[in-house]
């Protein structure tokens, strides 16, 4: 069943002390505006009473995660003061001592160990075809790898400066258990996680269907379908308790406060416009380019009139609202449609063909990447929640195996332009590197007899992505469009990936509606 | 996973490891006048540069010997050259005679880290190290390239040790092979990039003579040794052609390579001279001259042993021990060693592995080093002996290297000479 005891803990412990050994090193990396983003917080969560914390406005970056998050940072606050107290002053914004940095950057890496028991609570889940001669070939240790080393969450937290290894350890940690069967501390563990960083919204419907389908429902009918005799009423209120419960210990303070429409509104701000700053390559990416384009078309072949046109500065790295120029405008509410109408299929499928934990992990792949696709003011990072769950699947089944290297690959290579600086460059550069070889090689291995992961398309299209990164990166910056046209690399990226994106999206439907061909039969509980 | 697979991971690593570390600062960063390693090393672009070849080791009113004159062999000249005439399309203000002095920017740091970065010659060489088995392979490979003092030195602290010491393992390599013309060539260059390789010179030129000697000095052998002889000498000779025409230039180079006056040892040093000093002043109560014959005279004793037995059985695992052995005595006993030669030593003994002698040596300076190091963080020295942890922790570390010293010779002495078993370490 699972790796033999002897050696497990040796080789995960060497996996978890490299990969912190690096993080210890890039402490002195370049941060964004999210390490000031995160200093406020501690400010504000330490310096104020629960009242102001979603009303104070001194710095632009005003609470936007869920009171659970909050709670979290009050938390690390206490700890911080031994190191900067400074830092916890409201009023010193943008500020970033030596001692400053040193904490936020550890707070990080020790939270991380929430990711890490995650992470190994997964590799127990997961089972290898035949036996292996070597640690290195099995199926765990790939997956450890895998998730332990993700070149995304590696740059995203440990570079760019975020806390995506705790709250992914409380998702991978939520998963895990649903795989062991122990569906109420999953759902436990998903309701405390919607309350700490409410992104995680997109794949809610998945668990919804899930728990409804698989737990609530104790026995099917023989031929499979629904049996409504057998619905667990009391599993039902279980998880209505526990979910309730949770959320209410986050929101009660301050709907008793009667802050609530404050609170919703931080977390919901539907004024930021349809795409981010830099473009998440998404479906709205593609519609955006074919926007510009024809509307550059228009202009030239003289059929739009230029002075009718809104300004276009969709490209300008601001976040705004704007109109798009030929195609139609683009609300929240269709976007929110968009999604809806994407995930559907797949929720429909595991609610009448369930497939057991691995078939709801897939949908909630599907879901995250649904809503990537089509959500409103999609961040880049966002690729994530798909890359990370999809690392556990890939490692047992061969179809997984291949879709996720496309969409790691593609999603890892659409973060570089979060690290634009130079000393930053060749790191991200060795880092993909690393990541990208092993998951090919490893993987490859994993599935030896059968033939090639990737077709010789995907492999032209891959491929593709090193010219992309050189004519974006070192030739472009060279030319005189840079000064006028700035914004062209970041299209350019961003494009070219929303098509491996997209692609990886319907290959995964694919799967899921023809059913996946594992490496050994299982069966799904 | 294949090999090459394996490999190139662990080589991956070993780049990002070293770009990290280089995030951070470097040796003499912002400390005026002088500055550090840094700075010499771009001062010496500045030099190489802007004169003529002949004012580059001699003091003149451009170059002024006393701010980071320099004292490496020719080759580090002509590799600061290129990485000057590189500097010089990007930027000339970097490398500009006189006012580019304590020159520093985010954008020159870049730079200076990237040559550093682009030096990774040895890097190949452990591709195709045939003398390792696959695990040991992955797991040595790692050890070596994640080896933190190289690390912390070269892209932390600013030097380029690791072009020497790769072109030395390429010499080890190319002699482990079979190519002794080529593994000759690399050692030569890495002999002139860097006068501390000389800790290894002896073992390549007694293994190289007993190897040819074994093959008949009238016939094979005889070929095998003028070939040999005729590759080092011309190209020590292209190394060395600017310096070649004047003998005054050549001397001036030595004396550059080689300051006698400097003394027996400066700072601390975990060497036999750093540690007898603190029981018997010998800094103070002998000449320099005879200072300089008596670390001559006890290195030579040294490596008497080790040589020796290297000529009468030029085997290459007996190589590689007496290259070990060189190394320890050069530094435990000849003059004006720096602490950072220890490099040379360790990244010898990282290729030797599996002894308990070893492993018993490591846990015993783990724990001794750990024990020192808690306390020099945590008490205050006594007034009058402000340096006593630091000197300490040397005369400590002699004490083992002594120890390894003794036990790498009575390896390699006590290998039967009847024994042709092929160690595979």
């Amino acid at each position: 069943m699972a790796a033999p005891r002897d050696g497990t803990l040796s080789w995960f412990l060497a996996l978890t002390l490299g990969v912190s050994l690096i993080k210890f090193l890039l402490i002195k990396a370049y941060h964004s505006t999210d390490f000031e983003v995160h200093r406020n917080w501690l400010a504000i969560t330490h310096s104020l009473p629960v009242s102001k914390w979603y009303f104070e406005e001194t710095s632009e970056w005003t609470l936007d995660y869920p009171p659970f998050f909050a709670w979290f940072e009050y938390g690390l606050s206490h700890i911080a003061k031994y190191f900067d107290e400074e830092m916890l002053v409201v009023q010193n914004l943008t500020y970033a001592s030596p001692a400053t940095i040193l904490f936020q950057r550890l707070s990080v890496i020790f939270t991380d160990l929430v990711f890490v028991y995650a992470v190994k609570e997964c590799c127990k889940c997961v089972q290898g075809g035949k036996r292996p001669r070597d640690i290195l070939g099995s199926p765990s240790f790939v997956l450890a790898v895998l998730l332990l080393w993700n070149f995304g969450l590696l740059i995203v937290d440990h570079i760019h400066f975020q806390y995506n290894g705790f709250l992914f350890g409380v998702f991978l940690l939520s998963v895990a258990r649903h795989f062991q069967g122990r569906h109420l501390e999953g759902a436990f563990l998903f309701a405390v996680l919607l309350n700490l960083k409410h992104i995680y919204l997109y794949i809610a419907p998945a668990y919804g269907i899930y728990l409804l389908r698989s737990f609530c429902l104790i026995q099917d009918n023989s031929d499979g379908s629904l049996k409504w005799r057998n619905f667990s009423f009391i599993r039902l209120a279980a998880l209505g308790i526990i979910v309730c419960s949770v959320f209410a210990l986050s929101f009660g303070p301050f709907l008793a406060l009667d802050q609530l429409p404050q609170v919703l509104s931080r977390l919901f701000p539907f004024k930021r416009g349809l795409c981010h700053a830099y473009w998440a390559p998404n479906f709205w990416a593609l519609y955006n380019a074919a926007d510009k384009a024809l509307s550059v078309l228009g202009i030239k072949l003289k059929l739009l009139d230029v002075a009718k046109l809104p300004k276009a500065s969709m490209t300008g790295g601001l976040v705004q609202e704007f109109q798009h120029s030929v195609l139609p405008s683009v609300s929240p509410l269709i976007t929110l449609i968009c999604t809806l109408i994407s995930v559907s299929p797949a929720l429909f499928s595991i609610w009448h063909r369930p497939c057991g934990a691995r078939g709801f992990l897939r949908c909630c792949v599907i879901c995250a990447l649904g809503s990537f696709l089509f959500g409103w003011h999609v961040h880049e990072k966002a690729i994530l929640m798909a890359i990370l769950p999809l690392s556990i699947l890939a490692v047992e089944s061969k179809d997984d195996a291949g879709v996720f290297l496309i969409l790691a690959t593609t999603g890892h290579l659409s973060l570089f332009p979060l690290l634009f600086t130079t000393p930053e460059f060749p790191i991200k550069i060795l880092l993909m590197l690393l990541f990208t070889l092993y998951s090919f090689t490893s993987l490859k291995r994993l599935f030896r007899p059968e033939c090639c992961l990737i077709n010789t398309v995907e492999s032209v299209y891959l491929s593709g992505l090193i010219p992309l990164e050189i004519f974006c990166e070192l030739i472009y910056p060279l030319t005189s469009w840079q000064q006028t046209f700035p914004f062209i690399p970041l299209l350019l990226t961003s494009v070219y990936c929303a098509f491996g994106i997209i692609y990886s999206f319907f290959r995964l439907y694919g799967i899921l509606l023809r059913g996946p061909r594992y490496t050994t039969k299982r069966k799904s509980h | 996973m294949e090999t090459w697979a394996v490999a190139s991971i662990c080589v991956l690593l070993g780049l990002t490891a070293r770009w990290t570390v280089s995030l951070n600062s470097y040796s003499g960063a912002s400390k005026a006048p002088m500055f550090g390693d840094y700075e010499a090393q771009r001062h010496w672009q500045e030099v190489t540069f802007n004169l003529p070849v002949r004012q580059w080791y001699f003091n003149t009113t451009d170059n002024d010997l006393k701010y980071w004159g320099l004292d490496y062999p020719p080759l580090t000249a002509f590799h600061s050259l290129l990485c000057a005439h590189i500097a010089n399309l990007i930027n000339p203000d970097w490398i500009e005679l006189h006012k580019s002095r304590g020159y520093e920017s985010p954008a020159h740091k870049f730079f200076m880290r990237a040559t550093e970065m682009s030096d990774k010659l040895h890097l190949p060489a452990h591709n195709i190290n045939p003398f390792l088995h696959f695990f040991f392979q992955s797991s040595a490979l790692l050890c070596i390239l994640l080896y933190p003092g190289l690390i912390l030195i070269d892209n932390g602290h600013f030097q380029y040790n690791s072009v020497s010491l790769g072109l030395a393992l390429w010499g080890v390599l190319g002699l482990g092979c079979g190519h002794d013309l080529l593994g000759s060539l690399a050692f030569t260059l890495a002999l002139s990039y860097k006068q501390m390789e000389l800790y290894h010179a002896l073992p390549f030129f007694w293994y190289l003579l007993g190897k040819c000697g074994k093959l008949g000095l009238t016939g094979k052998g005889l070929i095998l040794l003028v070939k040999i002889s005729l590759t080092v000498l011309v190209s020590f000779a292209l190394c060395w052609l600017p310096f070649l025409f004047d003998p005054q230039q050549t001397l001036q180079v030595i004396h550059r390579l080689f300051p006698m006056a400097r003394g027996l040892f400066e700072d601390k040093v975990a060497n036999v001279w750093c540690s007898l000093n603190i029981l018997v002043k010998i800094k103070t109560l002998l000449s320099v001259d005879t200072q300089i014959y008596l670390s001559f005279g006890t290195t030579l004793l040294a490596v008497l042993p080790s040589s020796i037995k290297l000529l009468m059985k030029p085997t290459f695992w007996q190589f590689r021990l007496a290259l070990m052995n060189s190394s320890l005595a050069f530094f435990l006993f000849s003059f004006q060693v720096h602490e950072k030669s220890i490099l040379l030593a360790i990244w010898r003994g990282l290729t030797f592995r599996n002894t308990l002698f070893i492993f018993l040596q490591f846990a015993l300076s783990v724990l001794t080093m750990a024990g020192l190091s808690f306390m020099s963080a945590a008490l205050e020295p006594p007034a009058k002996l402000p340096d006593l942890f630091p000197v300490l922790v040397s005369a400590c570390a002699c004490v083992h290297f002594l120890g390894f010293l003794l036990y790498f010779n009575l390896v390699q002495l006590t290998e039967s000479p009847r024994s042709d078993k092929k160690k595979i370490n």
